[in-house]
């Protein structure tokens, strides 16, 4: 059953950064974008399994720190080689100053 | 310990899979986030003045061969081209593969593409094997692009300084690949979503250099190909000799790039036709660090690397008598003091990844 869980405050990420966020034995990344928003996807490459809260965000892509491949972390769409396939995303909400996300 | 078995579909990468030591999660020195963003922050400019720097040399070069053709004064103009063409673009496939050259994209795609012609590397191959060099940096079995084996082949690696062996793998495996696609070797870490573009690059390739050869018919000389494909010979000694020096007589199936990894002082051209590579660790630890950036990444975290050597002639001295030693003790590899106040290595983490093998990590 999807629950909503508390990743963050709205204050723990910088814009055009991110933070990792472990819940329930999983790994997750939150994103704060150029323009104030908020995402989540899954916290690990889909290539290598290498946490991408080392990597690099640059408008609404993350490069992976090991391999520099890239997704658009707002969709999870791949975008660059050596990744192929998609990150998972998950919906985001913020309540006041505390950011959440659905898990399943 | 057995002797290496270097092929990808030998039991030496299995076992690196089976034991953890494959896809391992390697050390890194601490860098607060907040240095680290900037060092990681991508530019054009730099990349473009080199760029331009590297391309202009090139035709300037190559005109004066031309030029002087038939006298003995083309020499050094070749001799100073095949060098841009058979080493400096052995670094800008390695940077722009990395995507991290050129902040623009489209930049780094098409140098990428440019000097994986010229050092003969299909570029859909090639991007797949330094993703697996990077993840799995000189563990036997799972690394395609160990340049010294153990024993060191010593003739095959002289022959490298002129490009032979390389060449000599290049051309039917480019002719493979036109007919077939990727070998099998290659299938292990290409996907298959890639295969079609690994024979559409190798067919590529071959008919530029049908061309070329073609123009050399044509024109009974052999100047076509000094300015296509010959320089990957004549000019290949400053890659090779700067490449060695990165993973040479150090350690293997290991976890941590303080171990297996070479940082060295160079000269400024060599830098620039190595692209500041010279600061080896320092990329294998952040690959996302832009080789401009790399002599700042070193300033920021050399209180825990290995001294780096002073220059590429102190290097071969360290590392020569090594590689000799190899010859007859495989397991033997240079394991270099940290400065105080560095973390020790983890040597922990690989022991238990090779089952604890008391001779895998033998001392200096």
């Amino acid at each position: 059953m999807p629950q909503w869980i508390r990743a963050c405050a709205t204050g723990d990420v910088e814009e055009e950064d991110l933070i990792r966020f472990d819940h329930g034995g999983a790994t997750y990344a939150i994103y704060h974008s150029p323009e104030g928003r908020f995402y989540a996807t899954a916290g690990l490459c889909t290539h290598e399994n290498v946490h991408l809260c080392d990597g690099l965000v640059m408008g609404h892509l993350i490069e992976c720190p090991k391999h520099n491949g890239q997704f658009d972390y707002r969709t999870g769409a791949a975008k660059r080689a050596p990744v192929c396939v998609d990150l998972r995303t998950y919906p985001v909400k913020v309540d006041g100053s505390d950011v959440f996300i659905e898990v399943p | 310990m057995a002797r290496r078995e270097y092929s990808l579909l030998g039991p030496d990468g299995a076992r690196a899979v089976e034991t953890g030591l494959a896809a391992a999660e390697w050390y890194h020195t601490d860098v607060p986030r907040k240095v680290m963003k900037e060092l990681m922050q991508r530019s054009d400019q730099p990349a473009i003045r080199d760029t331009i720097l590297l391309y202009g040399c090139m035709v300037g070069f190559a005109a004066g061969g031309i030029a002087l053709w038939g006298t003995w004064w083309c020499v050094p103009f070749w001799l100073a081209y095949g060098v841009l063409y058979g080493s400096a673009s052995d670094s800008r496939w390695h940077e722009c593969g990395h995507g991290t050259a050129f902040k623009t994209a489209w930049m780094n795609n098409a140098v990428y593409e440019i000097a994986s012609f010229m050092i003969m590397r299909n570029s859909a191959t090639w991007r797949w094997s330094h993703a697996r060099h990077h993840t799995d940096t000189y563990i036997v079995g799972r690394d395609p692009e160990i340049a010294i084996m153990r024993p060191p082949a010593f003739v095959k690696l002289i022959g490298s300084f002129f490009g032979i062996p390389e060449v000599i793998d290049f051309f039917p495996r480019m002719i493979r690949n036109s007919l077939s696609g990727p070998t099998a070797e290659e299938r292990t870490f290409v996907p298959q979503s890639e295969w079609g573009k690994v024979q559409r690059v190798a067919l590529i390739y071959t008919a530029i250099y049908a061309a070329t050869l073609a123009a050399a018919i044509g024109m009974q000389s052999i100047l076509p190909l000094m300015v296509v494909g010959l320089p990957r010979i004549y000019g290949a000694w400053h890659h090779v000799m700067t490449g060695v020096l990165q993973h040479g007589g150090l350690a293997d199936n290991v976890i941590d790039h303080r171990l297996n990894s070479r940082t060295v002082y160079m000269n400024p051209v060599s830098r620039f036709v190595y692209w500041n590579m010279n600061y080896h660790v320092e990329h294998h630890m952040f690959p996302m660090v832009p080789y401009h950036a790399l002599p700042r990444l070193h300033e920021a975290i050399k209180h825990d690397l290995p001294a780096p050597n002073r220059s590429i002639v102190e290097a071969f001295a360290e590392m020569w008598p090594a590689l000799r030693r190899q010859l007859a003790y495989e397991d033997y590899f240079l394991r270099r003091d940290l400065p105080a106040g560095a973390k020790p290595y983890r040597e922990d983490f690989h022991r238990a990844a090779l089952g604890d093998m008391p001779d895998a990590l033998p001392a200096e």
